[in-house]
């Protein structure tokens, strides 16, 4: 196959100058017989053609420039359009509550000390201690109750989170139990969304009642209110709260998956392109085995899952979920890639090389090592870098070894239970909150960063190993 | 160069042999020590509320954070009914009751004790974009707006390709826009219970064709359940947030899906009027409104006691705070069960009483 394509350039240009030769003879017999001086015909012809080259080339090249300009363009739109939705999800904000610390509220005993102390406050009620705290700054008329459907509103504007951060406060500085402190709290998703889009104060918006409106204008006309950087989007893992949730379980997830593909495909991919280009005899069984790699990696990729469920999960026993089964099926996957692109790039190592290092006594062995792999690494490294590129986004085959789950522990390990960013898109994209809209944009970023970290460093590997 | 290369090589073994090492342990210690954190598969109409009860489950205790994951209800009791070994769920959401062949299939593996939970209801709607007027229509109409086959004009028990185009050609009171409803594909349990509250809802009101059913069970069905296949219907994937932005984008089309995200994007959508109830939060509880399922959760009791934390899981799960009239899964679009039936699941499930079908 090689030697055909190798071959047809040659034919054809073979075949041009011929005809070439063949409508000059006609040419010259024509101009012998107009008996006009051939030397200035032959440049006028070539002046007239001159222009209309120089055309072409003007025309090609304006085609080839709108493309690129027309590429960038939709770059530049796709990525302006998400990061436009995505920046609500970087900032958030917060209100500042006076808590107060009643032991009876709480459900402690304010005698005890120590450890035992702890351990009450550990189980406390801190959802009382919450409403109780916010609902008499409300009560419009002194002495007068909120009704019951006001009390909801009331306290649907804060985070559910809002109890526990006001316990955490309360664990890690015991001495304020009985005491009011000022505690700043997240706001609810619904009234995030309502403050960043412009609404006129004290009016109603959406999922944002009038009354709730008011109440809002009230906190913030008493600077209670802030908005802050959300820090917690890349330090916190999934929550189905939209202003709890972040991404670094995913990531993590991300990482050790592909720490698992890099680490098996890599090494997997390139001893077996070194195996079949430089040793493995050619005959009909390496033929049938290079179909078969170039067919696999026409494979759609949640065959790979498939295959995953059926073999690593039910026979060899690894856990569902697991980065490692992720990593080893992403490999399933990218071996194919990295496979063809090694190939192409030892071959690409000048047969002049190997005879010179043979000539001078060097084994099969160390004509590979020592000097067919260093030429071919750069070509190496570009197909496999693309390749984990393409495995970082793929959620498909995920879906068959459980990867596609709700996870809330950052994973530590290769065998804990992870999701990935792709997957952790996918899953924000499908939730009804709306704030999650911003969230999912939030992630794709985050998403298309890991992806151009990787490519600038295949570059800079690239260009180390060019170097030598 | 040739040093470099061989540097980088030595270096490479020595990472994955590493690696490996700090795997295999990994691995042994995982097997070893069964499991700590309670894994659930299933229905991706229970996932959001199981997730949240899951997240406070795993902030509240000093257990893990139960693992989700959204299977679908199909692929989930495959998964659940597998074996009972430490490595399969512990529980199993359903967004409609076991059906007998799972239930088989369970008990066939081993799987023979197990606690239905019903966690509430979801009420599936059929809305449109706020910009146009609501819609008021009944079972019948929609079986014949949506059906594959429906009966003829002119009144004889015969079946024809559905004829209709405008919505107008079935009942003059109707719009006079092209039937254009986007719904869910046929892998979504949201279809299947569309299909069996809706279209056989409407197709039963003829009394030959609910005949038949005595006849011929799967000629009934598929009479009743098949969805017209001309572009009337489209399919608009599993994503329902997709349903909505398209519905706000056309306000001559409809949209299938869950109650929840109409109640999460009441701004911008209405509900359609079924059979003179329109989706509300109360006529969905109190059964008012023809279209809801109920939702059910199934626990492997097996696993009570190996899985550390699956019955404080549960009372958690059944608690007044989360499945409560005023619970916290209600703000997330959960029609929940009534003070009277909620007592009834609670002592079921915090008892344990296996599943019996009959």
């Amino acid at each position: 196959m090689t030697n055909s394509t190798d071959n047809s350039p040659e034919t054809s240009a073979e075949k041009n100058s011929k005809v070439n030769t063949n409508m000059s003879a006609k040419d010259n017999s024509a101009r012998v017989s107009t008996t006009l001086s051939t030397t200035s015909s032959t440049t006028e012809m070539v002046a007239l053609s001159l222009k209309k080259r120089h055309q072409k080339e003007r025309r090609f090249k304006s085609v080839g420039l709108f493309s690129v300009f027309f590429g960038f363009m939709l770059v530049i739109v796709l990525i302006g359009d998400i990061t436009s939705k995505a920046l609500p999800a970087f900032h958030q904000y917060w209100v500042k509550l006076d808590i107060n610390y009643n032991s009876n509220w709480l459900g402690v005993d304010e005698n005890l000390t120590g450890l035992e102390l702890t351990k009450q406050l550990k189980k406390a009620n801190y959802r009382k201690v919450l409403k109780n705290s916010i609902y008499p700054v409300f009560t419009e008329e002194p002495g007068k109750k909120l009704a019951r459907k006001e009390k909801r509103q009331l306290f649907k504007l804060f985070s559910t989170n809002a109890e526990f951060t006001i316990k955490d406060s309360l664990l890690s500085s015991p001495e304020n139990l009985q005491q009011t402190v000022s505690i700043w709290v997240r706001l609810d998703d619904d009234v995030d969304s309502y403050l960043k889009e412009d609404f006129a104060t004290g009016q109603a918006g959406l999922r944002i009642s009038k009354k709730q409106a008011q109440w809002l204008a009230k906190l913030d006309s008493e600077q209670r209110i802030e908005t802050r950087f959300n820090i917690s989007f890349f330090t916190s893992s999934d929550s189905r709260e939209p202003e709890l949730a972040g991404i670094k379980g995913a990531l993590m997830g991300t990482l050790l998956t592909m720490f698992v593909t890099i680490l098996v495909s890599f090494p997997l991919g390139v001893a077996g392109a070194l195996y079949l280009e430089e040793f493995a005899p050619k005959n009909k069984i390496t033929d049938l085995i290079e179909i078969n790699i170039n067919n696999l990696a026409a494979v759609p990729s949640i065959v790979f899952g498939l295959l995953g469920l059926a073999v690593i999960i039910n026979v060899f026993g690894l856990p569902r979920s697991a980065p490692l089964v992720g990593g080893i099926v992403l490999t399933l996957m990218t071996l194919p890639t990295i496979i063809i692109a090694s190939r192409a790039a030892i071959k690409a190592v000048p047969p002049s090389l190997r005879e010179a290092a043979t000539g001078l006594g060097a084994s099969k062995m160390q004509v590979t090592f020592s000097h067919v792999l260093p030429q071919a690494m750069p070509g190496i490294i570009t197909g496999a870098i693309i390749s984990v590129a393409q495995a970082l986004g793929e959620t498909a085959p995920l879906l068959m070894i459980g990867m596609v789950a709700f996870i809330v522990d950052v994973p530590t390990s290769i065998v804990d239970s992870a999701t990935v960013l792709p997957v952790q898109i996918f899953l924000w994209a499908d939730s009804p909150e709306r704030a999650f809209l911003a969230k999912t944009s939030a992630a794709i970023l985050v998403l298309l960063t890991l992806l151009l970290i990787i490519n600038l460093s295949a570059t800079m590997l690239r260009s180390k190993f060019e170097k030598k | 160069m040739n040093n470099s290369i061989k540097n980088i090589l030595s270096k490479t073994l020595v990472v994955i042999s590493f690696s490996t090492v700090a795997l295999m342990s990994n691995i042994t210690n995982a097997q070893g020590n069964g499991r700590d954190t309670i894994t659930a598969v299933g229905s991706s109409t229970v996932y959001p509320f199981s997730t949240v009860v899951a997240e406070r489950f795993g902030k509240n205790t000093n257990f893990n954070t139960p693992k989700i994951e959204s299977t679908g209800t199909g692929g989930g009791m495959k998964l659940f009914c597998a074996s009972n070994a430490i490595n399969t769920p512990d529980i199993s959401n359903a967004s409609r009751r076991i059906k007998k062949s799972e239930f088989n299939m369970c008990v066939k593996n081993g799987v023979n004790n197990i606690t239905e939970v019903l966690v509430g209801y979801d009420g599936i709607v059929i809305a449109n974009s706020n910009a146009a007027s609501t819609m008021k229509v009944s079972r019948k109409e929609l079986f014949l707006a949506l059906a594959k086959n429906v009966p003829a004009k002119d009144g004889s028990e015969t079946l024809v390709p559905n004829p209709y185009k405008l919505w107008s050609d079935i009942n003059p009171v109707l719009p006079a826009n092209n039937i254009e409803v986007l719904g869910p594909p046929p892998t979504s349990g949201t279809r299947d219970a569309f299909a069996e509250l809706v279209l056989e809802g409407g197709c039963k009101q003829y009394s030959w064709i609910k005949a038949i059913k005595k006849q011929n069970k799967s000629k009934y069905k598929e009479i009743c359940h098949s969805v017209r296949e001309d572009h009337a219907y489209i399919e608009a994937g599993e994503n329902d947030n997709l349903i909505v932005q398209k519905l706000t984008a056309n306000p001559k089309a409809f949209g299938i899906f869950g109650f929840s995200f109409l109640d999460q994007n009441s701004d911008m959508l209405q509900g359609s009027i079924i059979d003179g109830q329109g989706p509300t939060f109360e006529a969905i509880a109190d059964g008012s409104y023809p279209v809801s399922r109920p939702l059910y959760f199934y626990v492997k009791n097996a696993h009570v006691g190996k899985v550390p934390g699956i019955l404080e899981f549960l009372t958690e799960y059944t608690s007044e705070a989360a499945m409560g009239e005023e619970g916290y899964l209600t703000d997330k679009g959960l029609i929940p069960l009534g003070e009277e039936k909620l007592a009834k699941v609670r002592v079921r499930v915090l008892t344990l009483s296996p599943l019996a079908l009959n």
